[in-house]
Protein backbone atom coordinates (compact mmCIF):
# COMPACT_ATOMS: atom_id res chain seq x y z
CA UNK A 1 0.00 0.00 0.00
CA UNK A 2 1.15 3.48 -0.99
CA UNK A 3 1.25 6.49 1.46
CA UNK A 4 2.53 9.06 -0.59
CA UNK A 5 0.22 11.26 0.02
CA UNK A 6 1.37 11.96 3.75
CA UNK A 7 5.15 11.47 3.20
CA UNK A 8 5.50 15.33 3.00
CA UNK A 9 4.20 15.44 6.85
CA UNK A 10 6.94 16.12 8.96
CA UNK A 11 6.05 15.66 12.79
CA UNK A 12 6.21 18.65 15.15
CA UNK A 13 5.95 21.03 11.99
CA UNK A 14 2.84 23.13 11.71
CA UNK A 15 1.80 20.91 8.53
CA UNK A 16 1.46 17.94 10.57
CA UNK A 17 -1.91 19.23 12.81
CA UNK A 18 -3.30 19.42 9.03
CA UNK A 19 -5.87 17.10 8.05
CA UNK A 20 -4.34 15.46 4.77
CA UNK A 21 -7.07 13.84 2.10
CA UNK A 22 -6.72 9.94 1.58
CA UNK A 23 -7.56 8.26 -1.59
CA UNK A 24 -11.12 7.88 -1.44
CA UNK A 25 -11.30 11.95 -0.93
CA UNK A 26 -8.84 12.77 -3.28
CA UNK A 27 -11.09 10.69 -5.83
CA UNK A 28 -14.24 12.07 -5.39
CA UNK A 29 -12.47 15.56 -5.83
CA UNK A 30 -12.47 14.83 -9.63
CA UNK A 31 -15.13 12.08 -10.29
CA UNK A 32 -16.74 13.55 -12.92
CA UNK A 33 -20.51 11.94 -11.99
CA UNK A 34 -19.34 13.20 -8.48
CA UNK A 35 -18.67 16.17 -9.18
CA UNK A 36 -21.99 16.73 -10.92
CA UNK A 37 -23.97 16.63 -8.38
CA UNK A 38 -21.91 18.56 -6.16
CA UNK A 39 -21.80 21.09 -8.90
CA UNK A 40 -25.90 21.44 -8.76
CA UNK A 41 -25.32 21.19 -4.88
CA UNK A 42 -22.74 24.30 -4.86
CA UNK A 43 -25.35 26.20 -7.53
CA UNK A 44 -28.38 25.59 -5.02
CA UNK A 45 -26.26 27.11 -2.46
CA UNK A 46 -25.19 30.12 -3.98
CA UNK A 47 -29.09 30.81 -5.35
CA UNK A 48 -30.16 30.52 -1.65
CA UNK A 49 -27.36 32.94 -0.62
CA UNK A 50 -27.98 35.54 -2.92
CA UNK A 51 -31.62 35.26 -2.53
CA UNK A 52 -30.80 35.62 1.72
CA UNK A 53 -28.80 38.39 0.75
CA UNK A 54 -30.83 41.00 -1.27
CA UNK A 55 -32.66 43.51 1.04
CA UNK B 1 -34.66 65.86 -14.83
CA UNK B 2 -32.08 64.54 -11.90
CA UNK B 3 -28.31 63.68 -12.54
CA UNK B 4 -26.79 60.52 -11.04
CA UNK B 5 -22.36 60.68 -11.05
CA UNK B 6 -20.93 57.24 -10.21
CA UNK B 7 -16.83 57.75 -9.26
CA UNK B 8 -15.81 54.39 -10.06
CA UNK B 9 -16.14 51.62 -12.91
CA UNK B 10 -15.56 48.91 -11.01
CA UNK B 11 -17.84 45.99 -9.82
CA UNK B 12 -19.43 48.40 -7.56
CA UNK B 13 -19.46 51.81 -9.58
CA UNK B 14 -20.81 49.63 -12.88
CA UNK B 15 -23.64 47.75 -11.40
CA UNK B 16 -24.70 50.93 -9.95
CA UNK B 17 -24.25 52.58 -13.46
CA UNK B 18 -26.27 49.48 -15.01
CA UNK B 19 -29.22 49.66 -12.51
CA UNK B 20 -29.35 52.99 -12.29
CA UNK B 21 -29.56 53.36 -16.31
CA UNK B 22 -32.45 50.59 -16.72
CA UNK B 23 -34.63 52.34 -13.92
CA UNK B 24 -34.18 55.71 -14.44
CA UNK B 25 -34.30 55.60 -18.29
CA UNK B 26 -33.58 58.42 -20.50
CA UNK B 27 -35.25 61.12 -18.01
CA UNK B 28 -32.74 60.72 -16.62
CA UNK B 29 -28.80 61.53 -16.72
CA UNK B 30 -26.07 59.06 -15.42
CA UNK B 31 -22.79 60.00 -15.34
CA UNK B 32 -19.72 57.59 -14.62
CA UNK B 33 -16.29 59.21 -14.26
CA UNK B 34 -13.50 56.37 -14.23
CA UNK B 35 -9.72 56.65 -14.73
CA UNK B 36 -9.92 53.54 -16.72
CA UNK B 37 -11.02 52.92 -19.92
CA UNK B 38 -11.74 49.17 -19.48
CA UNK B 39 -13.88 47.10 -17.18
CA UNK B 40 -11.79 44.49 -15.67
CA UNK B 41 -12.98 41.03 -14.33
CA UNK B 42 -10.56 41.07 -11.21
CA UNK B 43 -11.21 37.69 -9.93
CA UNK B 44 -9.73 35.98 -13.29
CA UNK B 45 -6.58 38.15 -13.05
CA UNK B 46 -5.21 35.06 -10.90
CA UNK B 47 -5.42 33.30 -14.27
CA UNK B 48 -4.04 36.04 -16.34
CA UNK B 49 -0.92 35.76 -13.63
CA UNK B 50 -0.20 32.23 -14.60
CA UNK B 51 -0.72 32.68 -17.96
CA UNK B 52 -3.56 30.65 -18.33
CA UNK B 53 -5.63 33.66 -19.46
CA UNK B 54 -4.86 36.69 -21.67
CA UNK B 55 -5.82 40.61 -20.85
CA UNK B 56 -8.07 40.35 -23.21
CA UNK B 57 -9.91 37.83 -21.88
CA UNK B 58 -10.48 39.53 -18.98
CA UNK B 59 -11.26 43.07 -19.78
CA UNK B 60 -13.38 44.88 -22.34
CA UNK B 61 -14.08 49.08 -23.03
CA UNK B 62 -16.14 50.35 -21.36
CA UNK B 63 -17.30 53.25 -24.07
CA UNK B 64 -18.96 51.02 -26.40
CA UNK B 65 -20.70 49.62 -23.78
CA UNK B 66 -21.78 52.92 -22.08
CA UNK B 67 -22.39 54.41 -25.32
CA UNK B 68 -25.06 51.56 -26.57
CA UNK B 69 -27.25 52.05 -23.43
CA UNK B 70 -26.97 55.71 -23.14
CA UNK B 71 -24.36 56.31 -19.97
CA UNK B 72 -22.17 59.42 -19.82
CA UNK B 73 -18.64 58.01 -19.91
CA UNK B 74 -16.02 60.53 -19.00
CA UNK B 75 -12.64 58.81 -18.51
CA UNK B 76 -11.42 61.14 -15.83
CA UNK B 77 -10.49 60.97 -11.70
CA UNK B 78 -12.67 62.53 -9.14
CA UNK B 79 -10.06 64.67 -7.65
CA UNK B 80 -12.62 66.51 -4.83
CA UNK B 81 -16.20 66.75 -3.75
CA UNK B 82 -18.27 70.23 -3.27
CA UNK B 83 -21.38 68.63 -1.58
CA UNK B 84 -22.67 72.27 -0.66
CA UNK B 85 -21.47 73.79 -4.03
CA UNK B 86 -19.36 77.05 -4.17
CA UNK B 87 -20.35 80.62 -3.15
CA UNK B 88 -22.37 81.45 -6.39
CA UNK B 89 -24.19 78.48 -6.88
CA UNK B 90 -25.85 75.86 -4.30
CA UNK B 91 -25.75 73.00 -6.87
CA UNK B 92 -23.57 70.00 -5.54
CA UNK B 93 -20.85 69.05 -7.97
CA UNK B 94 -17.47 66.61 -8.02
CA UNK B 95 -13.87 68.39 -9.68
CA UNK B 96 -12.57 65.43 -12.24
CA UNK B 97 -9.17 65.63 -13.99
CA UNK B 98 -9.64 63.92 -17.51
CA UNK B 99 -7.31 60.96 -17.86
CA UNK B 100 -8.04 60.13 -21.54
CA UNK B 101 -10.93 60.74 -24.62
CA UNK B 102 -8.29 63.40 -25.78
CA UNK B 103 -8.64 65.89 -23.07
CA UNK B 104 -5.61 64.68 -21.24
CA UNK B 105 -5.18 67.36 -17.73
CA UNK B 106 -8.49 68.74 -18.53
CA UNK B 107 -10.84 69.95 -15.48
CA UNK B 108 -14.34 70.11 -15.04
CA UNK B 109 -16.69 70.51 -12.54
CA UNK B 110 -19.54 68.18 -12.88
CA UNK B 111 -22.79 69.11 -11.39
CA UNK B 112 -25.17 65.86 -9.36
CA UNK B 113 -27.92 65.67 -7.76
CA UNK B 114 -27.01 61.92 -6.22
CA UNK B 115 -23.59 61.06 -6.15
CA UNK B 116 -22.15 57.12 -5.76
CA UNK B 117 -19.11 57.07 -4.32
CA UNK B 118 -17.37 53.76 -5.83
CA UNK B 119 -14.03 54.70 -6.49
CA UNK B 120 -12.40 51.44 -5.30
CA UNK B 121 -9.24 51.32 -3.64
CA UNK B 122 -5.86 52.98 -3.87
CA UNK B 123 -3.04 50.32 -4.52
CA UNK B 124 -1.00 51.56 -1.54
CA UNK B 125 2.24 50.15 -2.88
CA UNK B 126 4.61 52.97 -1.12
CA UNK B 127 2.93 52.05 2.46
CA UNK B 128 6.23 49.56 2.21
CA UNK B 129 9.51 50.54 1.66
CA UNK B 130 10.59 48.81 -1.61
CA UNK B 131 7.18 47.36 -2.58
CA UNK B 132 6.31 50.10 -4.32
CA UNK B 133 8.00 52.43 -6.77
CA UNK B 134 7.98 55.67 -4.55
CA UNK B 135 5.27 57.43 -6.95
CA UNK B 136 2.41 55.33 -5.90
CA UNK B 137 3.25 52.43 -8.75
CA UNK B 138 4.16 48.86 -8.16
CA UNK B 139 8.26 48.62 -7.32
CA UNK B 140 10.75 46.63 -9.42
CA UNK B 141 11.30 43.61 -6.45
CA UNK B 142 7.87 41.52 -6.53
CA UNK B 143 5.08 41.28 -8.60
CA UNK B 144 1.25 41.50 -8.41
CA UNK B 145 -1.88 40.49 -9.60
CA UNK B 146 -4.04 43.24 -8.72
CA UNK B 147 -4.70 45.25 -12.28
CA UNK B 148 -5.01 43.03 -15.80
CA UNK B 149 -1.11 44.59 -16.47
CA UNK B 150 0.36 43.72 -13.39
CA UNK B 151 -0.90 39.73 -13.68
CA UNK B 152 0.61 39.62 -17.17
CA UNK B 153 3.77 40.74 -15.59
CA UNK B 154 3.38 38.66 -13.07
CA UNK B 155 3.04 35.80 -15.25
CA UNK B 156 6.34 36.60 -17.38
CA UNK B 157 8.15 36.83 -14.17
CA UNK B 158 6.86 33.44 -12.98
CA UNK B 159 8.08 31.74 -16.52
CA UNK B 160 11.21 32.99 -15.92
CA UNK B 161 11.68 31.34 -12.70
CA UNK B 162 10.35 27.83 -14.03
CA UNK B 163 12.82 28.18 -17.00
CA UNK B 164 14.90 28.35 -14.48
CA UNK B 165 13.71 25.42 -12.45
CA UNK B 166 13.51 23.61 -15.64
CA UNK B 167 17.68 24.13 -16.18
CA UNK B 168 18.14 22.72 -12.46
CA UNK B 169 17.93 25.75 -10.25
CA UNK B 170 16.07 25.72 -7.06
CA UNK B 171 13.84 28.67 -6.89
CA UNK B 172 11.88 29.95 -3.78
CA UNK B 173 8.35 31.44 -4.44
CA UNK B 174 6.90 33.66 -1.61
CA UNK B 175 3.33 35.10 -2.07
CA UNK B 176 1.27 37.21 0.29
CA UNK B 177 0.49 40.49 1.98
CA UNK B 178 3.02 43.47 1.45
CA UNK B 179 1.64 45.12 4.59
CA UNK B 180 0.51 43.66 8.13
CA UNK B 181 -3.08 45.94 7.41
CA UNK B 182 -3.52 43.91 3.50
CA UNK B 183 -6.62 42.64 2.88
CA UNK B 184 -7.93 40.16 -0.48
CA UNK B 185 -5.82 36.87 1.15
CA UNK B 186 -8.29 35.20 -0.89
CA UNK B 187 -6.88 36.02 -3.69
CA UNK B 188 -3.20 35.36 -2.53
CA UNK B 189 -4.62 32.00 -1.45
CA UNK B 190 -5.82 31.42 -4.69
CA UNK B 191 -2.88 32.31 -6.91
CA UNK B 192 -0.82 30.21 -4.72
CA UNK B 193 -2.35 27.54 -5.53
CA UNK B 194 -2.23 28.18 -8.96
CA UNK B 195 1.42 28.69 -9.03
CA UNK B 196 1.51 24.72 -7.26
CA UNK B 197 -0.41 23.62 -10.23
CA UNK B 198 1.45 25.42 -12.60
CA UNK B 199 4.68 23.85 -11.54
CA UNK B 200 3.51 20.22 -11.02
CA UNK B 201 1.94 20.75 -14.89
CA UNK B 202 5.41 21.90 -15.60
CA UNK B 203 7.50 19.19 -13.85
CA UNK B 204 9.36 21.72 -11.83
CA UNK B 205 7.19 21.41 -8.85
CA UNK B 206 10.11 19.82 -7.03
CA UNK B 207 12.12 22.56 -7.64
CA UNK B 208 10.21 24.84 -5.69
CA UNK B 209 9.99 25.97 -2.14
CA UNK B 210 6.30 27.60 -2.05
CA UNK B 211 5.83 30.08 1.12
CA UNK B 212 2.67 32.42 2.07
CA UNK B 213 3.53 34.92 3.91
CA UNK B 214 0.23 36.78 5.60
CA UNK B 215 -1.10 39.04 8.31
CA UNK B 216 -3.40 36.60 9.52
CA UNK B 217 -2.83 35.02 13.24
CA UNK B 218 -4.13 31.63 11.59
CA UNK B 219 -4.68 30.54 8.03
CA UNK B 220 -8.08 30.93 6.92
CA UNK B 221 -9.13 34.04 8.58
CA UNK B 222 -9.37 36.19 5.20
CA UNK B 223 -10.02 39.07 7.02
CA UNK B 224 -13.18 37.87 8.43
CA UNK B 225 -12.31 36.35 11.52
CA UNK B 226 -12.51 33.00 9.87
CA UNK B 227 -15.44 31.48 10.21
CA UNK B 228 -16.93 27.66 10.53
CA UNK B 229 -17.95 25.13 7.96
CA UNK B 230 -20.28 22.15 8.03
CA UNK B 231 -18.01 19.36 7.09
CA UNK B 232 -18.46 15.93 7.61
CA UNK B 233 -21.48 16.64 10.63
CA UNK B 234 -19.06 18.95 12.37
CA UNK B 235 -18.59 22.56 12.78
CA UNK B 236 -15.17 23.17 11.61
CA UNK B 237 -12.60 26.16 11.69
CA UNK B 238 -11.67 27.35 8.15
CA UNK B 239 -8.17 27.32 10.27
CA UNK B 240 -8.67 23.27 9.28
CA UNK B 241 -9.79 23.74 6.06
CA UNK B 242 -7.31 26.17 4.49
CA UNK B 243 -4.21 24.10 6.67
CA UNK B 244 -5.19 21.12 4.60
CA UNK B 245 -4.76 22.63 1.63
CA UNK B 246 -1.79 23.88 1.91
CA UNK B 247 -0.35 20.63 3.84
CA UNK B 248 -1.55 18.83 1.22
CA UNK B 249 0.58 20.90 -1.68
CA UNK B 250 3.32 20.95 0.55
CA UNK B 251 3.33 24.79 0.95
CA UNK B 252 5.12 26.22 4.24
CA UNK B 253 3.16 29.35 6.17
CA UNK B 254 4.66 32.66 7.81
CA UNK B 255 1.62 33.64 9.83
CA UNK B 256 1.04 37.38 11.53
CA UNK B 257 3.24 38.70 9.52
CA UNK B 258 4.00 42.54 8.58
CA UNK B 259 6.37 43.01 5.80
CA UNK B 260 8.57 46.34 6.98
CA UNK B 261 10.61 46.20 3.88
CA UNK B 262 11.27 44.45 0.14
CA UNK B 263 14.14 44.60 -1.35
CA UNK B 264 15.61 42.90 -4.63
CA UNK B 265 15.77 39.24 -3.27
CA UNK B 266 14.39 39.73 0.13
CA UNK B 267 11.60 40.58 2.45
CA UNK B 268 11.97 41.87 5.76
CA UNK B 269 8.76 41.48 8.65
CA UNK B 270 8.19 41.20 11.78
CA UNK B 271 5.56 39.13 13.35
CA UNK B 272 2.70 39.04 16.14
CA UNK B 273 5.05 37.75 18.71
CA UNK B 274 7.46 40.02 18.55
CA UNK B 275 10.49 38.42 15.80
CA UNK B 276 11.41 40.16 12.94
CA UNK B 277 13.04 37.70 10.26
CA UNK B 278 14.19 38.43 6.67
CA UNK B 279 12.88 35.76 3.60
CA UNK B 280 14.87 35.26 0.59
CA UNK B 281 13.01 34.72 -2.48
CA UNK B 282 13.30 34.29 -6.36
CA UNK B 283 9.65 35.37 -7.29
CA UNK B 284 7.65 37.26 -5.04
CA UNK B 285 3.82 38.17 -5.58
CA UNK B 286 2.45 40.52 -2.23
CA UNK B 287 -1.00 42.26 -1.96
CA UNK B 288 -0.99 45.61 -0.95
CA UNK B 289 -2.34 47.44 1.53
CA UNK B 290 -5.53 49.42 0.14
CA UNK B 291 -6.36 53.07 0.98
CA UNK B 292 -8.92 56.12 -0.15
CA UNK B 293 -8.00 57.08 -3.57
CA UNK B 294 -6.98 60.38 -1.99
CA UNK B 295 -10.54 62.26 -2.71
CA UNK B 296 -10.70 65.49 -1.48
CA UNK B 297 -13.98 67.84 0.07
CA UNK B 298 -14.52 71.69 0.37
CA UNK B 299 -17.50 73.16 2.14
CA UNK B 300 -19.51 76.10 0.27
CA UNK B 301 -16.84 78.57 1.90
CA UNK B 302 -14.00 76.33 0.30
CA UNK B 303 -12.55 75.42 3.11
CA UNK B 304 -11.61 71.93 3.73
CA UNK B 305 -14.09 69.16 4.90
CA UNK B 306 -12.26 66.27 3.95
CA UNK B 307 -12.17 64.96 7.16
CA UNK B 308 -16.24 64.99 7.62
CA UNK B 309 -16.55 63.25 4.08
CA UNK B 310 -14.06 60.59 4.72
CA UNK B 311 -11.73 58.60 7.35
CA UNK B 312 -8.28 59.32 8.14
CA UNK B 313 -7.99 56.17 5.58
CA UNK B 314 -9.92 58.34 2.80
CA UNK B 315 -12.68 55.58 2.51
CA UNK B 316 -15.95 57.32 2.74
CA UNK B 317 -17.97 58.05 5.91
CA UNK B 318 -21.49 56.30 5.76
CA UNK B 319 -24.58 54.96 8.21
CA UNK B 320 -21.77 53.03 10.67
CA UNK B 321 -21.21 53.07 13.96
CA UNK B 322 -17.42 54.43 14.32
CA UNK B 323 -17.60 55.14 17.67
CA UNK B 324 -14.24 53.53 18.63
CA UNK B 325 -14.82 50.15 21.17
CA UNK B 326 -13.18 47.43 21.97
CA UNK B 327 -13.50 43.85 20.07
CA UNK B 328 -15.63 42.59 22.75
CA UNK B 329 -18.01 45.09 21.73
CA UNK B 330 -18.34 45.27 18.34
CA UNK B 331 -21.83 44.24 16.84
CA UNK B 332 -23.25 43.74 13.45
CA UNK B 333 -25.20 46.63 13.79
CA UNK B 334 -22.08 49.01 13.69
CA UNK B 335 -21.93 48.22 10.40
CA UNK B 336 -23.49 50.35 7.51
CA UNK B 337 -27.22 49.40 5.92
CA UNK B 338 -28.42 51.92 3.53
CA UNK B 339 -24.45 53.68 2.99
CA UNK B 340 -25.69 56.85 2.47
CA UNK B 341 -23.31 59.37 3.64
CA UNK B 342 -24.92 60.83 7.68
CA UNK B 343 -24.16 64.93 6.59
CA UNK B 344 -25.20 64.65 3.02
CA UNK B 345 -28.02 62.44 2.22
CA UNK B 346 -27.48 62.42 -1.87
CA UNK B 347 -24.05 61.39 -1.39
CA UNK B 348 -23.55 57.49 -0.76
CA UNK B 349 -20.47 54.85 -1.12
CA UNK B 350 -20.30 51.04 -1.92
CA UNK B 351 -17.66 48.82 -2.60
CA UNK B 352 -14.28 48.77 -1.37
CA UNK B 353 -14.60 53.10 -1.10
CA UNK B 354 -17.04 53.08 2.13
CA UNK B 355 -15.57 52.88 5.48
CA UNK B 356 -16.01 50.06 7.67
CA UNK B 357 -16.49 50.54 10.91
CA UNK B 358 -14.02 48.77 12.03
CA UNK B 359 -11.95 45.33 11.46
CA UNK B 360 -13.58 41.79 11.36
CA UNK B 361 -10.80 40.17 12.29
CA UNK B 362 -9.73 40.67 16.14
CA UNK B 363 -7.26 43.65 15.79
CA UNK B 364 -3.72 42.46 17.39
CA UNK B 365 -0.39 44.12 17.30
CA UNK B 366 3.14 43.34 17.21
CA UNK B 367 4.90 44.15 21.01
CA UNK B 368 6.13 47.47 19.65
CA UNK B 369 2.40 48.40 18.90
CA UNK B 370 2.44 47.38 14.88
CA UNK B 371 -1.19 46.46 14.26
CA UNK B 372 -1.12 43.52 11.91
CA UNK B 373 -4.83 42.34 10.79
CA UNK B 374 -6.50 41.68 8.03
CA UNK B 375 -8.72 44.52 6.71
CA UNK B 376 -12.49 43.51 5.78
CA UNK B 377 -12.78 42.23 2.41
CA UNK B 378 -15.70 44.09 0.83
CA UNK B 379 -15.26 43.10 -2.89
CA UNK B 380 -16.90 41.08 -5.66
CA UNK B 381 -20.35 40.02 -4.92
CA UNK B 382 -20.75 42.30 -1.82
CA UNK B 383 -19.72 45.09 -3.75
CA UNK B 384 -21.71 44.50 -6.46
CA UNK B 385 -25.15 44.41 -3.58
CA UNK B 386 -24.50 47.35 -2.62
CA UNK B 387 -23.76 49.20 -5.85
CA UNK B 388 -27.08 47.75 -6.82
CA UNK B 389 -29.11 48.33 -3.51
CA UNK B 390 -27.49 52.29 -3.20
CA UNK B 391 -29.08 52.77 -6.80
CA UNK B 392 -32.24 51.33 -6.40
CA UNK B 393 -32.47 53.33 -3.03
CA UNK B 394 -31.74 56.67 -5.33
CA UNK B 395 -33.94 55.86 -8.08
CA UNK B 396 -36.96 55.42 -5.34
CA UNK B 397 -36.13 58.99 -4.25
CA UNK B 398 -36.04 60.46 -7.21
CA UNK B 399 -38.74 58.36 -8.86
CA UNK B 400 -41.03 57.95 -6.03
CA UNK B 401 -39.77 61.21 -3.77
CA UNK B 402 -38.90 58.65 -1.22
CA UNK B 403 -36.85 61.30 1.77
CA UNK B 404 -34.73 58.03 3.09
CA UNK B 405 -32.77 54.97 1.42
CA UNK B 406 -35.30 52.66 0.91
CA UNK B 407 -32.72 49.82 0.72
CA UNK B 408 -30.23 48.44 2.15
CA UNK B 409 -26.94 45.81 1.42
CA UNK B 410 -25.76 45.44 5.24
CA UNK B 411 -22.30 43.09 5.50
CA UNK B 412 -23.46 41.75 8.76
CA UNK B 413 -26.76 40.61 6.43
CA UNK B 414 -25.52 39.52 3.10
CA UNK B 415 -23.00 36.43 2.53
CA UNK B 416 -20.63 35.88 0.23
CA UNK B 417 -19.29 33.47 -2.43
CA UNK B 418 -15.74 32.71 -2.83
CA UNK B 419 -14.42 30.02 -5.38
CA UNK B 420 -10.62 29.78 -5.50
CA UNK B 421 -9.35 27.71 -7.85
CA UNK B 422 -5.92 25.72 -8.91
CA UNK B 423 -5.37 25.72 -12.36
CA UNK B 424 -8.31 26.20 -15.32
CA UNK B 425 -9.05 22.95 -16.40
CA UNK B 426 -12.11 21.30 -16.75
CA UNK B 427 -11.26 17.75 -16.31
CA UNK B 428 -8.45 18.50 -13.66
CA UNK B 429 -7.15 20.06 -10.83
CA UNK B 430 -9.44 21.23 -8.00
CA UNK B 431 -10.86 24.26 -6.57
CA UNK B 432 -12.18 25.52 -3.19
CA UNK B 433 -15.90 26.50 -3.23
CA UNK B 434 -16.90 28.50 -0.32
CA UNK B 435 -20.26 30.23 0.91
CA UNK B 436 -20.37 32.34 4.05
CA UNK B 437 -23.34 33.77 5.55
CA UNK B 438 -23.23 36.56 6.70
CA UNK B 439 -20.09 37.92 5.79
CA UNK B 440 -19.86 39.90 9.22
CA UNK B 441 -20.80 37.73 12.17
CA UNK B 442 -23.72 38.29 14.27
CA UNK B 443 -23.70 36.85 17.71
CA UNK B 444 -26.66 37.49 18.59
CA UNK B 445 -28.33 36.13 15.61
CA UNK B 446 -26.58 33.03 15.42
CA UNK B 447 -25.34 32.44 18.82
CA UNK B 448 -22.37 30.33 18.71
CA UNK B 449 -20.20 30.72 15.42
CA UNK B 450 -22.01 34.03 14.68
CA UNK B 451 -23.32 32.48 11.08
CA UNK B 452 -26.04 30.43 9.49
CA UNK B 453 -23.94 26.85 9.65
CA UNK B 454 -26.17 26.07 6.88
CA UNK B 455 -24.98 29.10 4.82
CA UNK B 456 -21.19 28.93 5.75
CA UNK B 457 -19.71 26.05 3.86
CA UNK B 458 -16.61 25.16 2.00
CA UNK B 459 -15.36 22.30 -0.51
CA UNK B 460 -13.03 21.04 -2.02
CA UNK B 461 -13.21 19.55 -6.03
CA UNK B 462 -13.48 20.27 -9.79
CA UNK B 463 -17.04 21.25 -9.77
CA UNK B 464 -15.88 24.29 -8.28
CA UNK B 465 -13.29 24.74 -11.12
CA UNK B 466 -16.48 24.58 -13.09
CA UNK B 467 -18.51 27.10 -11.02
CA UNK B 468 -15.52 29.50 -11.59
CA UNK B 469 -15.45 29.30 -16.07
CA UNK B 470 -19.25 30.01 -15.28
CA UNK B 471 -19.01 32.97 -13.30
CA UNK B 472 -16.07 33.89 -15.40
CA UNK B 473 -18.32 34.48 -18.86
CA UNK B 474 -21.53 35.34 -17.03
CA UNK B 475 -20.44 38.71 -15.30
CA UNK B 476 -18.54 39.69 -18.11
CA UNK B 477 -21.51 38.97 -20.06
CA UNK B 478 -23.49 40.68 -17.28
CA UNK B 479 -21.35 43.69 -17.58
CA UNK B 480 -21.31 43.96 -21.01
CA UNK B 481 -25.01 44.71 -20.86
CA UNK B 482 -25.95 42.03 -23.42
CA UNK B 483 -29.49 40.61 -23.74
CA UNK B 484 -31.04 38.76 -20.43
CA UNK B 485 -27.96 40.77 -18.64
CA UNK B 486 -30.39 41.71 -15.59
CA UNK B 487 -31.33 38.18 -14.80
CA UNK B 488 -28.06 37.13 -14.00
CA UNK B 489 -27.96 38.22 -10.17
CA UNK B 490 -25.40 40.26 -8.48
Amino acid sequence: MSYKHVEHIDPYTPKSGAMVPLGVQKFLRTCLLWQAVRFAVINVRMTILILKSHH
Amino acid sequence: MARVVILGAGVAGHTAASFAKKWLGDEHDVVVVTPNSNWNWIPSNIWVGVGEMTKDEVVFPLAPVYEKVGIDYRQAKAVSIHPEGKEDSDTPFVTIEYTGQNRVGQTEELTYDYLINATGPKLNFDATPGLGNGNGQLGEHTVSVCTADHAIHASEELNKCIEKMKQGQKQVIVVGMGHGMCTCQGAAFEYIFNIEHKLKEQDVREKAELIFLTNESFLGDFGMGGMHIKMGGYAASSKIFAESLYAERDIEWVLGAHTTKVEEGKIHYKTLDGDTDEQEYDFAMLIPPFAGVGLKAYAKDGSDITDKLFAPNGFMKVDADYTPKPYEEWKASDWPKTLQNPDYKNIFAAGIAFAPPHTISKPMKAPDGTPITPTPPRTGMPSAMMGKAVTASICDMILTGATEPTHTACMSEMGAACVASAGKSLVNGTAAAMTVYPIVPDYEKYPGTGRDINGTTGEIGLAAHWVKHILHHVFIYKAKMLPGWTLIPE
